[in-house]
């Protein structure tokens, strides 16, 4: 009786280290089949690159096309934020009128402001620019009204501040220049939804390449499979070294990809701040980040897993024996 | 050791490998297993080996009924029955050394173990100073030695080898069956597969013949 405690704490010894041996085999085991993997793509520099380059150019595209998206949504976003509603009042409206009604409307909890531009002013300013004067100067009158400039609240809610404010006896007009913006909100979120499907494509795709190639090596491999099932080798020891392989080749993809859109944007940088400051912008494109690539990268060698797992799982399952 | 009760085999298709074999083997015996091509010799290590079911009856292997051992056991069960094969089944892209010790690879072992018990069993089939050849430098004796150190590096309660002599001159098959004995005498069950009758008729170890899949000479 006296011996049973005894024993029982030497079977917890026994357990721990049971269980010890087998984390630090598995770790082992991780790091041989990590190695070999990486050694057998390296031996075949010139297929492996070619998987690479497929694997990459296939991510590319998609992420290429998102940053342009972006890119623009950016560019309208910093338009949105200076949307603004150009109410041009009736011509009988006077002066201290208009002043009345920008004090009132600039009240109003919808509006974050409202300024009065006189016609005179507008008139004067117009003069100042070239190419007007001249025009200008024929006429006996001035033309132009008088312009409240409001800023709305809510960008979102312009259309119908518009609607309401055309309605007042004082309002001629009202301006709202931002069809253009919404029609490029709405471009935009179609982009948005083509660089999904064509996001999932693509990556449909290099599932497909990086299981062929994962196959091919399955099948090289074959009689080495057989024996060491044979010899009692397990399915996760037999798929480890091709999860690995399927790592190397999805993370080697996800680096030339990123390498890829990093150097398309680096030489694009350029020709658009050109462009931007033709048209008086300052506006800069926005590359790849370093999260960014980072999470190429990742993404990368989470489809080669996959990919890899699919491939092998479809010889085990087929060949069930070993 | 092994245990067959009442086993039958059939294939789809409708062939009968095994009609209602019954045996039982003891854990220090040695047998042979014998028969013409298609006796059902092969069937018979598969089932222990678990590369098969059979479609009747039971087969036990150190009391454990086989038919219970699930898909994820099947290779533990794989580590405890070493098996030699006819064709050797060696891997020709890495050394001797690296083909013995794969079963202690895959069973964990670590480093300094793998390096003992491979020397020890390459030893004891006297390749010792082959361990860095590569096995298609070996002659056909050598690589079914490198074939059995294998089977027999993780120290395996039960060896099974079929047609182990089959490309083997009389002497060299001589040979081998010694090396068998050898095993037999410290405690390991084996069961070989042969239908080289000279040769195992000399030696004096029970016989199990199959005829068209059935025991011959068994007690009805």
């Amino acid at each position: 009786m006296a011996a049973r405690p005894a024993a029982r704490r030497d079977g917890a010894r026994v357990q721990r280290t049971r269980l010890s041996h087998r984390m630090s085999a598995w770790v082992r085991h991780h790091r041989l089949s990590a190695a070999d993997s990486l050694r057998r793509v390296l031996e075949r520099p010139a297929a492996s690159l070619l998987t690479w380059l497929v694997v990459g150019i296939a991510l590319a595209l998609p992420v290429t096309l998102a940053l342009s998206l972006d890119n623009l949504r950016a560019l309208g976003g910093r338009v949105d934020t200076q949307a603004q509603l150009s109410v041009f009042l009736n011509p009988a409206v006077d002066t201290a009128e208009g002043k009345a009604l920008a004090a009132e409307l600039g009240a109003r909890p919808a509006i974050a402001g409202a300024t009065f531009r006189s016609r005179e002013d507008a008139l004067a300013e117009f003069r100042a620019r070239a190419g007007f004067s001249d025009v200008l100067g024929g006429l006996e009158d001035n033309p132009l009204p008088h312009l409240l400039l409001l800023v709305p609240r809510e960008p979102a809610r312009s259309a119908a501040l518009a609607e309401e404010l055309s309605a007042l006896v004082a309002v001629d007009e009202v301006v709202l220049d931002l069809a253009w913006l919404e029609r490029l909100q709405r471009l935009t979120a179609l982009g948005r939804r083509l660089v999904l499907v064509a996001a999932l494509l693509l990556a449909a795709g290099v599932l497909l390449v990086l299981g062929n190639t994962i196959r091919l090596a399955v099948e090289g491999r074959r009689e080495e499979i057989e024996v060491t099932r044979l010899v009692g080798a397990s399915d996760a020891f037999v798929r480890r070294p091709f999860l690995y392989s399927g790592l190397w080749y999805g993370i080697g993809g996800g680096a030339v990809a990123a390498i890829l859109v990093a150097g398309m944007f680096a030489a694009l940088r350029r020709p658009v701040a050109q462009l931007a400051a033709a048209y008086g912008a300052d506006w800069r494109l926005a590359g790849l980040g370093l999260v960014d690539a980072f999470g190429l990268v990742l993404a990368g060698g989470a489809l080669g897993l996959i990919a890899a797992w699919l491939a092998v799982g479809r010889h085990l399952r087929l060949d069930p024996g070993g | 050791m092994i245990s067959f009760e009442r086993v039958s085999k059939r294939y789809e298709g409708g062939h009968d490998a095994l009609r209602d074999v019954s045996f039982e083997i003891g854990a220090d015996e040695l047998v042979f297993l014998t028969g013409h091509s298609g006796a059902g010799k092969t069937t018979l290590l598969r089932l222990v080996m678990l590369l098969e079911q059979p479609t009747r009856g039971r087969v036990l292997v150190a009391g454990r009924d086989l038919s219970r051992i699930t898909r994820r056991a099947i290779p533990a069960h794989r580590r405890e029955v070493g098996v030699v094969f006819q064709n050797h089944r060696l891997l020709f892209d890495r050394s001797v050394f690296d083909n013995v010790a794969l079963p202690l690879y895959i069973a964990g072992y670590d480093h300094r173990e793998i390096g003992k018990r491979v020397r020890a069993a390459l030893d004891k089939v006297g390749l010792l100073r082959q361990e860095r050849a590569m096995p298609v430098t070996l002659s056909g004796g050598e690589q079914q030695r490198v074939g059995i150190a294998r089977a027999v590096v993780g120290r395996p309660p039960v060896l099974l080898a079929d047609e182990p002599t089959g490309n083997l001159d009389p002497a060299l098959s001589a040979e081998i069956m010694t090396l068998f004995e050898d095993f037999s005498r410290v405690g390991v069950t084996v069961l070989i597969a042969s239908h080289d009758l000279a040769l195992i008729s000399r030696l004096r170890h029970r016989i199990i013949t199959l005829r068209e899949g059935r025991l011959v000479g068994a007690p009805a």
